[in-house]
């Protein structure tokens, strides 16, 4: 057990050194880390207690998308129904499923034959799943069942999470904050964390809003008085204003797309100096524009946002050119985000806050002092100790766990691992376990030595028998940390992970740091007896 | 230099004499504490019961609780919780859930928020702010609970394999005896009960284990050792001589968390109460007085002499 080659020494003492190195960039300031190469640069990242910030937890409304799903599949139904000459007499969506019933049985295979071409296979990475995208029944009585499977919209779920994710650092970015952290979790929910921000009101706003942008043309046949009582055309509906809540009747076609625009940005009418949004569209949205306006030259159009009206400005003239202005009674606020949101682009779904947790900056602080000061107290407290009970055996176990604290703040480093305030709490906690190991070693010697060992002896018989115990024992502390690891988010799993990293370095240390300071210090000294 | 003894050498104290006394007393208080658990209740934080929590600290002298708090009752959000967080300028504002899903949460912090503003208008800083909505709340809850449930039933699987099934069982009795007491103790001194309250659970289940493995680690070296030993003299045997380790581990946790409990701050104050009451009192309770005499209610050592005391 004391019996240390050179190889063993030198392969330990340079393990411990290089990790202890990595712990280093944590003490320079960011700027000048910033200048050393990439390897060296891993370092702690605070967590959002020490930092201040705001972590938003956001959920894709899942329910939207499968609808969204559905009505696409009745338009696709319709437009190859109609394409292939074969008339129904109803078609609608009905639950999780779109039904057609067709107006002759006998066009029901060539129905089915069309209607399967939509079907279309699902690929995973390596090829095609065997899973296909609709599920497709004859009811019988000339009705086709068509269904999206679960797989095809748990797919849709997935691409809608990645577009939202990309939607929203385009918002965030907006904001100037500094790196947010914007990452999915689990099937349909994404984390958004923004270190130093207070007041997350803002962000809110600007994830809250779906920002799907149309532009329609108002419905001239009716007033919205009249259709409020009697019922609106079929092909047009009732939407209210964004700022008053006043009804206007609009048609249901989106003449042009706000998808189509390529540009906006916040400005000032030139007449009345008024916050407006200044808009462009790419080419084919500008061919759209040019041709509604073009014909609809006098009368107004309506600009939708989010279901809801924002103006109805009158076409006065043809809009060749592709761009023009939204004005709704906007502050220069407004008019801003709105800009924001139209470049960003559109949500595919809208997004729920499900959980928020905002540390100001103060508390932030607060945590870290207090942080230090525990540690500080608690070490100082523990290596007295050690050293009252066990002497010159105390101030080697101490030297192992000083070393073993470093160590772990060089895994944190290496790993880029957050450290929350609970983690602080963690280190200290291990501090406080990490010399049991040493006590028990120190133990078991005094027992040999009572039972009557030689000094060389009862050390070394003293490190076997308790090196076992050492293991076994840390096993089950560092069980409850991987459970917690599993389980817990946030500064909760900041604790798990310094825990389990705790443990890790410390029965590292007792068995070949506190083994390799003893085994020289017998070979040096080469003790009458043991002083402890 | 004369070295620090805390516990002497050579010790022969009888601990198995106790558990006679040890069995009944652990029973009534377990019956007690799960008693004060559905009566009395967990103080259950926003992590399990979804609302939100706001920490508010006044900077232009103590913070005026009652007016704060008929301003908030005016608005309409139930029940709710004004509470004093340290020094007279903090505030701890905790709302229940609102109905009407996670967009009322967001709307309640907002009416406060402006409530809280136009008392106080700029004098306020608002340290913290959380909102847990429902779906949330809900899997935090089962995912602690699944959490404490996967830690028991893996540590007992460890410990079948590294010991035999008796011991397994008896360190799985006294530990989650444990847990039961740290809960009741929870709930008598209404601690609240959040995420790092079950991190502090599973961390006192984890470290007392610990404890519990040192002295059945021994236990199992002495019974290969003596093998006509009488169960009741070994176990006190091994309890003995680790007893010395056992006290001195005990006084460094101690002094470790006594740190974190006196300089930590009230952020993580309700973890570090629980961990103390729970490593300090009861996990080392337990390993002397249940951990160990339970085996011989279990069964090991049968065949052995029945010693001084016949049970």
């Amino acid at each position: 057990m004391l019996h240390f080659t050179r190889l063993k020494t030198a392969a330990t003492l340079l393990t411990a050194f290089f990790i202890c190195l990595f712990a280093v960039p944590n003490f320079f300031p960011e700027k000048m880390v910033e200048s050393w190469p990439k390897w060296a640069q891993r370092h702690i990242v605070l967590g959002l207690d020490l930092q201040g910030g705001s972590h938003l937890l956001l959920e894709v409304d899942s329910a939207a998308v499968r609808k969204e799903k559905l009505l696409a599949l009745l338009d696709d139904v319709r437009r190859v129904l109609r394409d292939a000459r074969i008339g129904y007499t109803g078609l609608a969506v009905r639950g999780n499923s779109v039904e057609v019933r067709l107006r002759e049985g006998s066009d029901l295979q060539a129905a089915l034959t069309k209607l399967r071409e939509l079907s279309q296979p699902l690929g995973g990475i390596l090829g095609t799943t065997g899973q296909r995208s609709l599920e497709i029944i004859e009811l019988g009585g000339g009705v086709i069942r068509l269904a999206p499977t679960e797989p095809a919209l748990l797919e849709r779920i997935r691409q809608a999470v990645e577009q939202s994710i990309q939607i929203i650092e385009r918002r965030v970015n907006e904001l100037g904050t500094v790196e947010p952290l914007i990452q999915r979790q689990g099937v349909d929910r994404i984390l958004v964390q923004v270190p130093g921000l207070q007041d997350p009101t803002r962000l809110k706003e600007l994830l809250g809003k779906t920002a799907k942008l149309d532009f329609r043309l108002v419905d001239m046949s009716v007033t919205p008085q009249q259709a409020q009582q009697s019922g609106v055309p079929a092909d047009s509906e009732i939407l209210l204003g964004t700022k008053q809540r006043e009804p206007y009747v609009i048609k249901k076609a989106v003449a042009v797309s706000g998808g189509d625009l390529t540009d906006a940005q916040p400005g000032f009418d030139q007449r009345t100096s008024e916050p407006i949004v200044n808009f462009r569209f790419n080419s084919s949205g500008a061919r759209r524009f040019a041709q509604i306006t073009q014909e609809n030259v006098g009368r107004p159009f309506a600009i939708v946002l989010d279901n809801q009206v924002i103006s109805t400005p009158v076409i006065r003239e043809p809009i060749l050119g592709g761009s023009g202005q939204i004005s709704g009674g906007f502050s220069v606020q407004e008019a801003n985000d709105l800009a924001i949101l139209l470049r960003a682009g559109a949500l595919p779904a809208p997004l729920t806050i499900i959980e928020e947790r905002t540390v100001g900056p103060g508390l932030g602080q607060d945590s870290i002092e207090k942080g230090k000061l525990a540690s500080y107290v608690g070490s100082v407290l523990v290596i007295v100790f050690m050293f009252a009970t066990y002497g010159l055996f105390g101030l080697f176990a101490n030297i192992a766990v000083a070393i073993n604290v470093a160590m772990i703040f060089g895994v944190l480093s290496l790993l880029n691992a957050t450290l929350t305030l609970p983690g602080i709490a963690g280190i200290v906690l291990t501090v406080g376990i990490a010399v049991d190991s040493n006590v028990l070693i120190y133990e078991r010697i005094r027992e040999e030595v009572r039972a009557g060992r030689t000094p060389i002896n009862a050390i070394d018989a003293g490190f076997a028998r308790a090196l076992a115990t050492i293991l076994d024992s840390n096993i089950t502390t560092f069980i409850a940390a991987a459970v917690l690891f599993y389980i817990g988010t946030g500064p909760v799993r900041g604790f798990a992970v310094t825990l389990g990293i705790g443990i890790i370095t410390t029965v590292f240390t007792a068995f070949t740091l506190t083994r390799l300071i003893v085994a020289y210090w017998v070979r040096w000294q080469r003790p009458q007896r043991v002083p402890i | 230099m004369r070295l620090l003894r805390i516990v002497p050498d050579d010790t022969k104290f009888d601990f198995m004499r106790f558990r006679r006394v040890s069995f009944p007393i652990s029973a009534v208080l377990s019956i007690l504490a799960i008693a004060l658990y559905f009566l009395h209740g967990l103080n259950f934080g926003i992590d399990f019961k979804g609302g939100t929590l706001i920490e508010i600290r006044t900077k232009a002298g103590p913070a005026d609780l009652s007016r704060m708090r008929s301003s908030l009752g005016e608005l309409g959000l139930g029940e709710f919780q004004l509470q004093q967080f340290g020094s007279p300028q903090d505030v701890l504002i905790r709302i229940s859930q609102q109905p009407g899903g996670e967009e009322a949460q967001q709307a309640a912090v907002a009416k406060v928020r402006q409530a809280l503003n136009q008392i106080y208008s700029n004098d306020i800083e608002y340290r913290r702010v959380e909102v847990v909505g429902p779906r949330v709340s809900g899997e935090l809850l089962s995912y602690g609970i699944i959490g404490l449930m996967l830690a028991i039933a893996s540590i007992f699987i460890y410990l079948w394999f590294r010991f035999e099934w008796q011991f397994a069982l008896g360190a799985m009795i006294a530990n989650v005896h444990d847990l039961v007491l740290t809960i009741g103790f929870m709930s008598l001194a209404q601690i609240d009960f959040d995420l790092t309250s079950i991190a502090a659970l599973l961390t006192i289940l984890g470290y007392s284990l610990n404890d519990t493995v040192v002295i059945y680690d021994r236990i199992r070296e002495m019974l290969r050792r003596y093998k006509r030993m009488p169960m009741p003299d070994l176990l006190n045997a091994s309890i003995n001589s680790t007893l010395s380790r056992s006290v001195i581990t005990h006084v460094t946790v101690t002094l470790a968390l006594l740190a974190l409990l006196l300089f930590g701050g009230q952020a993580i104050h309700s973890f570090t109460a629980t961990m103390m009451f729970g490593v300090v009192l009861v996990g080392t309770y337990t390993s002397i007085f249940i951990a160990a005499p339970i085996l011989i209610y279990l069964g090991v050592g049968l065949g052995r002499e029945l010693g001084r005391d016949e049970t």
